[in-house]
């Protein structure tokens, strides 16, 4: 684990990439030597993955060079990477799930026998199993693996190809604490063999027990780059999100009326099966906006459906104006006055292929005056898709076209238009700025203040730590499914709190504030 | 038991045809292509079979001539399929209605016509076998290659790296394509061949069966074929059970009425198809961790690469 | 500097090509079956005029072109309906043979002398058959995500194979000699005719179900829910449309209209059931479907082209002693050329410069 004289096994120089007017990366240098783990930390959109697959051969950078143990290189294709020794496993795995381990170790291996030499592959696989502590039943089939034995075996298949440099992208997400040990004992017996790593996270604690180098990316560029044994959670949290600007919002005092949600104990799952939302109770009440700051991936996503009948709650219970609403269906929480607006606008939020009037009525078909009977009143839908379109400034050349055709920020104003034009009683909005350009973005706060003023209750959920400290009434922050505790003022919270909280460090005092009203 | 020996002997000939669609099925299915164009397929290696022998008087001639057919039709399939990305089911369904009118319309002027076709060739010493012999080794050379090529599929799919390729391509895709293969080229080539191998089982009908022509002359036996492939839940050797067993029915058939029938001919005709809902089904109830065993995954789904740059 | 061709995403469609697309994929198809045609020793033009001289060239041809177009416009609608949530119904065909069987099961075992009771009995008992065997498709892939493509292609086979028991069985008509078929039906089970044609009442059940589906779509919520599912099912999720649920709904209304098709056929035009009286229309309707883009009126126009293209198939039989299944070539050509058509709606082929 010294990296002293040594040749860096890959070193990356001033390299900048833009897609479309997006620049995501921007003369970055970045090596990595013999025996070292060197972290690329970051939050979503910084630029981790996209040097990643520069490097991996799946994009060409726009200015820079890559050099493999001093010979420039340049990687056309994920083969020629490979090839070159730089092996990468990603997020999503590339196995395919009924065949078993051995065999997708060898698929499209070149130089592979006609006649497939199982038991030669086999033994191999023994051999590399006991050097690097990955254990792997290599007659089984990948289906029936868990997550972190198929995350072995993707392992594997780089170690198998004689990969010197790993890159693990986000390679803890999936995995069990338990898992997430094993994960570590393999990556220091791999650097013990002098393989370099790079490891992708944006969780602090365990970047801080594996790192020998942390690099830190914001924006497409990097921050910087320290030892590990330097680092502290406090710092690297505050490197990660960027220094606070004081955002001053002309927020009114309100005095917040009864409790409209309230979520007690709730338990749920995420989309594998694993535990996402962890034992949660929050409560907002009328007129006030409860933020949750937190990193992305930390169960957000899964609390928001679960307040909105989305995904379904294993214990505890989910309460609107005192009513029971646990189990309850999607449509009955529309009905009850539940807007949601949801990160994925173009997936779910909206109807790409629908033009603005239908993605209106896909959240109206069925109130009163734009549906009379079985039919629909298109004449009021386009009356108030129309008002819609002038009040939230969404600018489309007419109502009839599709709104794929509608920039992302004209997307977002025409869904919140909609969610928010029929005074909901309780709003659940999701990274509502995401993506958005400055005046677009400052709408949309606007917009949220001007329904808290009208009494509505809202959920507010953003990876953007100061749009949450600045608009929120109440602020909460959010760690592996579990609340880490609630500030009630947040704009006297320090960064350095917050950052602890998101790191996954409890403040202590306020959870007892919290269970009540 | 001695009744048996005509009895089984003829299912085996009968299964013949449907057996090499039905294994061509299979390696186009696998490869995660759906090819509901058996029927036209079969019906031009016939017509393609039948008169090329009726001109140059070989009938191997015909039979490599109903492959080349085949080969070429199917491709068309797969470039609607593979390049255009159309929708796989309408496109196979287009090559259905095509075959079978151009093969009518190719045919007319060979309808009443006879070829001499391949004749039985015993196979010597097995074909003494009691029992056996005279039910699997008494035929003609075609069926002989069916067996072949049963056996070859099996060991080519589970023991060979172009077999594994094909596994995989057929399940994932993306995998394949992270690997740095072709995914179109790989499809292309398991479509083109399963085309080849339908039309060589149509051919097997008017070349070798019955060494004549008439017009839609495999009588629905393309769409057998496709349900075998999935009784045989996309295994070769289950599909020439399953092949000889329902081709068998056909020519039973015959046999039991002029016995006197208790079971009427169309409901035992139902039975391949009952049995395929039946077991598509069992594979959809029975899911494992969500995936649907024996099936390939991306069946009849187009593959695009994501979008980069 | 090498100009590089890259095949590019359309973000609009412009409208004009939603009829300039079909339109010109039959354009190509016919030409390319002119093409065949003349390789094949036979006159292009000759065969053509022919299919339009006994199409559309005197009363009696519409009027059969019209006979034709009736089936092929309830089995369109019936199939655009499925397609229109992405739901794969190639059982069009076994449905319009169960509406047949249940009409003349109907005629077999409860008739009455009464024209409008026959009617409704039949239509009734149509609509129940064909519905229940599209809808037990839609169930198995609403429960259990069992493939619907192949369920639906199956039973066209079970029911075809079901309408030969009875036809070569216990419904034979004992005098039927050499050709079987079941008794003809009597006259209060058969549909009214118009004029000397043999254009019967179910056009105006094609044409009513097809306004009736146009103003489904359009206007009423269940049609933009199923329009919604078919677009984007998270996003129906999120809105709150229970999807699972409407498939098996829609799938049985598909199945029933098909099966309408089939009694309109029997009680309408044939008056008794012979095998293979469906002739495909199960298919054709997927054609007709396909080109009408799902739309309900296109559907009936779309229908009345094809209706061209058969009947003119019976004159070539005819005229110029082709086989009836040549057709199908003119079918599958329009086919492949819609479908190839389809993709530079989707995609436009963009030159670009590349510098080095």
């Amino acid at each position: 684990m010294e990296s002293g004289k040594q040749q860096p096994l890959v070193q990356m120089l001033g390299i900048t990439k833009s897609f479309a007017s997006v620049k995501a990366n921007r003369g970055i240098n970045f090596d990595v030597f013999p025996g070292e783990v060197h972290t690329l930390l970051g939050e979503n959109g910084a630029g981790k993955s996209t040097l990643m697959n520069i490097l991996n051969g799946l994009y060409q950078p726009d200015a820079g060079s890559i050099r493999i143990k001093g010979a420039e290189c340049r990687f056309s294709s994920p083969r020629e990477a490979i090839a070159a020794g730089i092996g990468m496993v990603h997020q999503h795995f590339m196995l395919v799930p009924v065949l078993t381990v051995w065999e997708n170790l060898v698929m499209g291996l070149p130089g592979l026998k006609a006649v497939l030499p199982k038991r030669e592959v086999i033994r191999k696989i023994g051999e590399l199993s006991d050097r690097y502590g990955l254990d792997v039943e290599p007659e089984a089939q990948v289906w029936q693996l868990s997550v972190g034995e198929q995350q072995r075996v993707e392992i594997l298949k780089m170690l198998y190809r004689n990969a010197e440099v790993l890159v693990l992208d986000e390679p803890t997400s999936v995995l069990t604490p338990q898992e997430v040990r094993r994960l570590f004992d393999t990556i220091r017996q791999m650097t013990a063999e002098g393989h370099g790593v790079v490891f992708i996270s944006h969780k602090l604690d365990e970047v801080m027990e594996i790192s020998d180098r942390i690099t830190i990316l914001r924006s497409g560029e990097v921050v910087e780059t320290l030892p590990g044994p330097m680092a502290t959670r406090e710092m690297l949290a505050e490197k990660m999100v960027g220094r606070k600007i004081v955002f001053a919002v002309d927020k009114a005092v309100l005095n917040p009326g009864d409790t409209v949600l309230e979520a007690e104990g709730i338990c749920a799952l995420n989309d594998r099966g694993l535990p996402a939302i962890r034992n949660l109770s929050l409560s907002i009440r009328q007129g006030e906006i409860l933020g949750i700051a937190g990193i992305a991936g930390n169960g957000q996503k899964e609390l928001c459906e679960a307040l909105v009948g989305l995904r379904p709650i294993q214990f505890g219970r989910v309460l609107l104006r005192g009513k029971d609403m646990t189990g309850r269906k999607p449509m009955d929480f529309l009905r009850a006055g539940v807007s949601y607006i949801p990160a994925d606008r173009k997936g779910t939020g909206l109807v790409g292929a629908m033009n603005l009037r239908e993605n209106f009525a896909l959240k109206n078909f069925w109130r009163k005056p734009y549906a009379k009977g079985p039919f629909l009143s298109w004449e009021s839908i386009a009356g108030e898709t129309g008002r819609i379109v002038e009040r939230f400034g969404v600018s489309a050349p007419g109502l009839g076209i599709p709104v794929r055709n509608l920039s992302g920020g004209n997307q977002q104003r025409l869904m919140l238009g909609r969610e928010l034009s029929g005074t909901p009683d309780l709003i659940v909005a999701m990274q509502p700025t995401w993506g958005l350009d400055v005046g677009a973005t400052e709408f949309v706060r606007d917009q949220l203040l001007r329904q808290r003023e009208r009494g509505a209750a809202i959920l507010l959920v953003s990876e953007d730590l100061e749009e949450v400290l600045a608009l929120s009434d109440r602020l909460a922050v959010i760690h592996k499914g579990e609340i880490m505790g609630l500030v009630e003022d947040p704009r006297s919270a320090s960064e350095e709190e917050l950052g602890l909280m998101m790191a996954g460090i409890r403040r202590e005092t306020a959870i007892e504030g919290e269970k009540g009203r | 038991m001695e009744i048996l020996i005509p009895i089984l002997s003829a299912a085996i000939r009968s299964g013949t045809p449907i057996l090499y669609a039905t294994l061509g099925e299979i390696l186009t299915e696998k490869a995660g292509v759906l090819n509901l164009g058996l029927e036209g397929l079969m019906l031009l290696g016939a017509f393609s079979g039948f008169s090329a022998t009726m001109v140059t008087g070989n009938p191997w001639v015909g039979l490599a001539a109903a492959v080349c057919v085949g080969m070429a039709v199917s491709a068309l399939h797969a470039f609607l399929c593979v390049t255009m990305g159309a929708n796989q089911v309408v496109s196979g369904l287009a090559i259905t209605m095509f075959g079978t009118g151009m093969s009518a319309l190719l045919g007319k002027a060979y309808v009443g016509e006879t070829i001499r076709g391949l004749g039985i060739l015993p196979v010597p010493v097995l074909a003494k076998i009691p029992l056996l012999g005279p039910v699997l080794f008494n035929h003609d050379p075609l069926v002989y290659l069916s067996y072949v090529l049963v056996g070859l599929a099996c060991w080519f799919i589970s023991s060979t790296r172009w077999g594994l390729t094909l596994r995989a391509v057929g399940e994932n895709p993306r995998a394949v394509d992270a690997a740095g293969l072709s995914v179109a080229r790989l499809r292309y080539a398991y479509t083109m061949v399963g085309g080849g191998l339908a039309a060589l089982g149509g051919a097997y009908l008017s070349v070798v069966y019955t060494q004549m022509w008439v017009e839609m002359m495999t009588a629905g036996r393309g769409w057998i074929a496709v349900a075998l492939v999935i009784f045989g839940i996309w295994n070769p050797l289950r599909a020439a059970f399953g092949s000889y067993l329902f081709g068998g029915v056909g020519a039973l058939q015959l046999r039991i009425q002029a016995a006197g029938t208790t079971v009427p001919a169309p409901l035992l005709l139902m039975l391949p198809y009952i049995l395929t809902i039946v077991v598509l089904v069992g594979i959809s109830v029975r899911k494992g961790k969500g995936i649907l065993l024996g099936a390939p995954a991306s069946l009849g789904q187009p593959f695009h690469r994501e979008e980069r740059d | 500097m090498k100009p590089r061709l890259r095949i590019e995403r359309r973000l609009e469609v412009p409208s004009w090509m939603n009829w300039s697309i079909p339109a010109g994929a039959v354009g190509v198809a016919l030409a390319a079956g002119a093409v065949l045609l003349s390789l094949l020793g036979v006159s292009p033009l000759a065969a053509y005029k022919a299919m339009i001289q006994g199409s559309l060239g005197d009363a009696w041809g519409i009027s059969e072109t019209i006979v034709k177009a009736i089936p092929l416009t309830l089995a369109g609608l019936a199939v655009g309906l499925a397609f229109t949530m992405v739901v794969w119904n190639i059982g069009a065909e076994g449905q319009i043979v169960m509406g047949a069987l249940a009409a003349v099961a109907v005629v077999r075992y409860a008739f009455v002398d009464n024209s409008l009771v026959m009617f409704s009995l039949m239509f009734l008992m149509a609509c129940l058959a064909g519905g229940l065997w599209a809808g037990f498709a839609g169930f198995l892939k609403a429960r259990w995500n069992v493939n619907e493509t192949i369920t639906t292609l199956m039973m066209n086979y079970i029911a075809i194979l079901l309408a030969d028991y009875f036809i070569y069985g216990p419904w034979r008509d004992p005098s039927s000699l050499g050709f079987p078929m079941t008794t003809p039906f009597p006259e209060a089970a058969r549909l009214p005719v118009l004029g000397g044609t043999r254009v019967h009442v179910g056009i105006f059940l094609a044409v009513g179900l097809a306004i009736l589906f146009r103003v489904l779509y359009r206007w009423t919520k269940w049609g933009f829910e199923l329009r919604v599912i078919g677009n984007n099912p998270n996003a129906a999720r999120y809105a709150g449309i229970n999807d699972l649920k409407n498939v098996v709904l829609a799938m049985f209304l598909s199945g029933a209209v098909a099966g309408i098709a089939g009694m309109t056929e029997v009680a309408g035009l044939q008056g008794r059931l012979q095998p293979g009286f469906s002739g495909g229309y199960g298919f054709t309707a997927i054609i007709v479907a396909w080109l009408a883009r799902l739309n309900p009126m296109a559907t009936i126009l779309v229908s009345f082209l094809l209706g061209v293209l058969l009947v003119g198939g019976d004159t070539l039989q005819v005229v110029m002693r082709l086989p009836l299944a040549s057709v199908q070539v003119l079918q599958g050509l329009i086919l492949f050329c819609v479908l190839g058509a389809e993709f530079f709606r989707n995609y436009r082929i963009v030159f670009i410069e590349r510098g080095e």
